[in-house]
């Protein structure tokens, strides 16, 4: 099989698992309190890249877009497996998905020109800030190559990569010929957490720093705001032992406990 | 869940192991409508606890924290929720070696088993630990691991089991009310919450890293910044995940790179205090919705923890590198952290609202037990003079004052600090008069209560080729390091001819008033309805006899007193004195610390000095020991008082800090041609001291001795009552279980031949190197140590066990792990120097 070049793409955001906290100009989400990460979809991504490009004897390296603070999450993804980054400095802020596709299309054709094309380039599904669920449409486009969007699954076999994933109908299977774009849902994989020589590995590697290819467009986004809280409603399952079956049937009815 | 009770004897707030200790404690000890409540849920509501690494290591070179440390290992094992680990301090370098040595001394002194090993021996109990990273090993077999969130539900458990404790979480508090009291000290009434109000007369504030935001509300300063400790879980390992329970192999301190290793099940914790100081406001901590996972969890900051990494992996690469073994969990923790290390206890400036606040897993049941008791009794079993909220002067409540000193002190947590280490930032907060003079003079300031006071005085490095080796040289460079020569050049000098030294750091107040007299009365020992001009040295006592202070009171007029203290402990005997003025409005108490200053002259020349200044009569007939007067210096009224604690003949001139600097100039111009030099604090707080045998408050002296045991006791008991005098009359009675005695060191030639000098704080032992004990169970220790220049010995002063406070008893101190001769000189407060006090006539 042939080794298998992959990219894979994420973006540095607020962790949204909390309570979501707006800049005061309302241009952004406040991460000061629950930190900076990628989104779980690209966590994913990361750990479909490693994984493929292990299984293919190939590399993985890791692409974003953002301010000077975005390389942590670039050594993030070094420290769980990929081997080489490239980072677009720029203000994430000021592009539009449009810019963003663009961007990304002209680092993997420059790498191309350089002898290092990508066989597989990955994306999350969406960023978990803006959520525009285009880019990956848009970079395929803009390279003319086949994308599969929203699975979970990814695995290449001779050249032709099977993608999976939970669509509308049912189970979606996708079989594409390579060079492609695929965009990652999360629950597929497990992502790993870093190693301590992973990690010590990871701070080593030299990132590759490019500037903006285009003019950006812009993001044309006006400000944010925050839905209104959702009403809290409080259900007493039951006091003491007796309230037992009560949360078992709750566990089991949000599937995090199989009967 | 409880409703907020509309009334409460005592609010608690805060629901970590302080919080949950205190309620314990205070039930236990009867107090009664207990309420405790918690913005966060139970068992965890999100403060420093939650997050805890959760081990203790017993041996600190502070007693006050050591005696906290060991009470809580006993509450926490009574409790069955201390695992004995053992535990290693590792050291990479000779320095480190060097304290891991003296660290051997604080074990000692404190009785607690502790060895040097070898790295070999580390290896032996940490198999997975690399030799060839360190040199040797500080062993301490009785550390180990508790579980606080458990400990915490046990004692609150054990509260509400005495039907006296109401527990409210998820209630935060929006308003902590005060009203006006008299002599316009306020005390709390209400505590505001989410969940409605709370009439009470007593509130504590035992909310950790939030305790600032807390204080704010009624208008006290509690100074604790949050700042952050990162840590890492790594795993699983399979060298730990094969051993049962949560942990199996002793904890590593690596000293040198400030690191832990601490086994957690299958998962090894690396913690670090290398990073930078990463500090926090305590209004910017997130709130419960809004933290990823505990308000005090924030975020980890990879890059800082970067370093540590690849040391811990050194240090253990084939567990940290195990297959499999992963980092799943990494944290910038928030813990409190305040200017001076120490926790902040007691009550504040707002009667009944107490403080219980910077306190570590390590401390907490014993802070709650202490507290609980003060709160109870007025006092504590432990002496908790260092931790007392009193202790900060107003230039330590700026929030500036906290971030300047943690951010320097952060990277020490785990340093090798100096005893006499001063501090670089945010100094020069309190500048004498003399202070420009003094620079010129080339003086080495360090700072008590923020005041800068000159150590010594390079302008008198011209003795020391004087004196020779009367001064006392010290060759190696921990025994000299903050010290020099030109100290005891001074004190030779001072005593051969006359010294003036700059007092400045002296907190004074007076009280004034019909109830003045009874004030003092019922707060010193010594009989102070003297006549007026009469000057009185006298201790302090808490009710159950243990020291308060020791001070001087001046009675000045039939209803005036002034009370001068020694700055580092000023503001506390304030408290006390304000606290013990009755109700009237009409006795008052007056700080005059910054309005006056003060300036010592002593010597044999003293008198000839300040009588070519002044025409008022200052002979032994006109002007007697221990009596004050007005005189006029060169225009200058001064309050003259005629004491010593060198020793010498002499006064204190207290002086309007306008016209001090005058006076300095004044007195060192007439005391040129006698001789005299401008002497610093090293004269004054030890080698003059110490030749007299005075002791010294903080030192010699705490809520844990007693006035017999220091050898104070004076043939008669004033009839008046005062605070503690059922205690001293009991005391006196009883044999002492302990002798304050004075030692001289008999040889100081270590083994490498290099002479040592013993800096204070080091183990007494018997001449052979066998423990000794007291009749309290405790160990005798140096509590005071320094040259005698004039008996060209250096001297140590510790309690010792009665049998052992034998005049020429020949023992043994323990400096660095090697045993140098002393013989027992004073065995109460006879001085080794002019015991007939006849310098001082």
């Amino acid at each position: 099989m042939n080794a298998l070049d992959v990219l894979v793409c994420v973006k540095r955001v607020p962790d949204s698992t909390s309570e979501l906290v707006l800049t005061e100009d309302g241009q952004g989400v406040d991460g000061r309190f629950a930190g900076f990460t990628m989104s779980q979809h690209e966590q994913c991504a990361v750990e479909i890249a490693v994984q493929v490009a292990a299984a293919t004897g190939g590399a993985a390296s890791v692409l974003t877009l953002g301010d000077g603070d975005a390389v942590e999450q670039l050594r993030a993804a070094l420290a769980v497996g990929c081997t080489a980054a490239t980072h677009v400095v720029a203000d994430s802020q000021q592009l539009g998905p449009a810019d963003v596709a663009r961007e990304i299309a002209a680092v993997v054709r420059a790498h191309e020109a350089d002898g290092r094309p990508h066989d597989l380039v990955l994306l999350g599904h969406d960023a978990a800030d803006t959520g525009d669920f285009q880019v990956g449409i848009r970079l395929a486009y803009e390279l003319g190559r086949p994308v599969v969007n929203g699975v979970t699954v990814v695995s290449v076999e001779d050249g032709v990569l099977t993608a999976s994933g939970d669509g509308p109908d049912g189970h979606e299977t996708y079989r594409v010929p390579l060079p492609a774009v695929v965009t990652v849902l999360e629950g597929g994989v497990e992502p790993r957490y870093p190693t301590v020589p992973g990690r010590m590995k990871a701070k080593k590697v030299p990132v590759e720093e490019r500037g903006l290819a285009g003019t950006p467009a812009g993001a044309a986004r006006v400000r944010w705001s925050l839905p209104p809280a959702a009403p809290s409603d409080v259900q007493v399952l039951g006091k003491g032992p007796e309230a037992a079956p009560a949360v078992v049937d709750l566990l089991e009815q949000l599937g995090v406990l199989a009967r | 869940m409880a409703e907020v009770p509309a009334t409460a004897d005592v609010v608690v707030i805060g629901a970590g192991i302080v919080g949950n200790s205190l309620v314990h404690h205070l039930t236990r000890l009867g107090w009664r409508n207990v309420v405790q409540i918690d913005k966060g849920p139970l068992p965890n509501p999100g403060g420093s606890t939650g997050h805890a690494s959760n081990f203790i290591f017993t041996v600190d070179h502070s007693r006050e924290i050591t005696d906290l440390t060991l009470d809580s290992v006993r509450q926490y094992q009574e409790m069955g929720v201390f695992t004995q680990s053992g535990g290693f301090e590792i050291a990479r370098t000779p320095e480190r070696m060097e304290e891991l040595r003296r660290r051997m001394s604080s074990a000692r002194a404190w009785g607690i088993e502790a060895e040097l090993v070898s790295p070999e021996f580390v290896k032996d109990k940490v198999p997975f630990i690399e030799t060839d990273q360190f040199i040797g090993a500080f062993w301490t077999p009785g550390v180990g691991v508790v579980d606080s969130l458990r400990a915490g539900t046990i004692m609150r458990e054990r509260a509400l089991a005495t039907g006296e404790l109401t527990v409210v979480p998820t209630v935060e508090v929006v308003g902590l009310d005060t009203e006006e009291g008299p002599h316009g000290r306020r005390r709390i009434t209400r505590v505001r919450t989410t969940g409605g109000d709370i009439e009470t007369g007593t509130v504590v504030i035992a909310a950790g890293v939030w305790s600032p935001k807390l204080g704010d509300m009624a208008g006290i300063s509690i100074p604790l910044t949050p700042a952050v400790h990162q840590m890492i879980s790594v795993g699983p390992c399979p060298q730990l995940a094969e051993k049962e329970g949560e942990i199996s192999f002793p904890i590593v301190r690596d000293m040198d790179t400030f690191c832990y290793e601490r086994q957690h099940g299958a998962d090894m914790e690396v913690g670090s205090y290398a990073h930078r100081a990463i500090l926090h406001e305590p209004e910017d901590i997130p709130s419960i919705d809004q933290a990823k996972l505990s308000p005090t969890e924030l975020p980890f900051t990879s890059d800082d923890f970067d370093p540590q990494l690849e040391q811990a992996y050194e240090l253990m690469p084939e567990l940290l590198g195990a297959e499999g073994a992963e980092m799943r969990y990494a944290i910038n923790g928030l813990l409190s952290l305040t200017c001076d290390g120490n926790p902040i206890l007691g009550e504040s400036e707002v009667a009944g609202l107490w403080t219980a606040a910077a306190v570590w897993i390590k401390e907490g049941p014993g802070v709650g037990r202490a507290v609980a008791e003060w709160m109870t009794e007025g006092h504590s079993e432990i002496d908790l003079h260092h931790s007392d909220i009193a202790r900060f002067h107003q230039h330590q409540k700026r929030r500036e004052h906290t971030r300047l000193r943690t951010t320097e002190s952060f990277i020490k947590t785990y340093g090798i600090i100096h005893p006499g280490e001063q501090y670089e930032s945010d100094r020069d907060q309190r500048l004498s008069p003399m202070h420009a003079s003094q620079q010129k003079l080339g003086a080495v300031f360090f700072e008590t209560a923020g005041w800068e006071r000159p150590f010594w005085y390079e302008s008198n490095a011209g003795l020391l080729e004087q004196y020779g080796d009367a001064v006392m040289p010290r060759e190696h460079e921990w025994d000299s390091r903050w010290w020099s020569p030109i100290i005891n050049a001074e004190h030779l000098r001072m005593r051969e001819a006359a010294a003036v030294i700059d007092l400045s750091a002296f907190c004074i107040f007076d009280i004034t008033g019909p109830g003045a007299l009874d004030t003092v009365q019922r707060t010193c020992v010594a009989q102070c309805d003297v006549a007026v001009g009469k000057v009185v040295y006298t201790p302090v006592l808490d009710a159950k006899g243990g020291f308060r202070s020791d001070l001087t009171v001046m009675r000045l007029g039939e209803d005036h007193f002034r009370v001068v203290t020694g700055g580092a402990h000023g503001m506390a005997d304030r408290a006390w004195f304000a606290g013990h003025l009755p109700d009237d409005e009409a006795t008052t108490l007056t700080d005059l610390t910054d309005d006056v200053s003060t300036i010592g002259i002593w010597g044999p020349r003293a008198r000839d000095i300040l009588a070519s200044l002044t025409s008022d009569d200052v002979s032994d007939a006109g002007f007697g020991f221990l009596t004050c007067r007005e005189v006029d210096v060169r225009g200058t009224t001064v309050l003259a008082s005629r004491i010593s604690y060198v020793g010498e003949l002499g006064w204190e001139l207290y002086v309007p800090m306008e016209s001090a600097a005058d006076l300095w100039e004044a007195l060192l111009e007439a005391g040129a041609p006698h001789g005299a030099v401008p002497a610093g604090i090293g004269v004054y707080g030890t080698t003059g001291r110490i030749e007299k045998g005075y002791r010294a408050y903080g030192a010699e002296l705490d809520s844990e001795r007693t006035i017999v045991e220091a050898g104070m006791q004076r043939p008669k008991v004033k009839v008046a009552d005062f605070v503690g005098k059922e205690a001293y009359l009991a005391q006196r009675e009883a044999a002492p279980a302990a002798v304050l005695c004075t030692l001289t060191v008999d040889d100081h030639t270590s083994a490498s031949g290099m002479k040592r000098y013993m800096l204070g704080g080091e183990p007494i032992l018997t001449a052979d190197g066998r423990t000794l004990t007291d009749g309290h169970g405790h160990h005798p220790y140096v509590t005071s140590a320094g040259s005698a220049p004039s008996l060209g010995k250096h001297v140590l002063l510790a309690y010792l066990p009665p049998e052992e406070a034998v005049l020429g008893n020949q023992l043994a101190v323990s400096y660095m792990e090697e045993l140098y001769p002393v013989t027992v000189g004073s065995v109460d407060a006879t001085p080794l120097l002019d015991p007939d006090n006849e310098r001082i006539r």
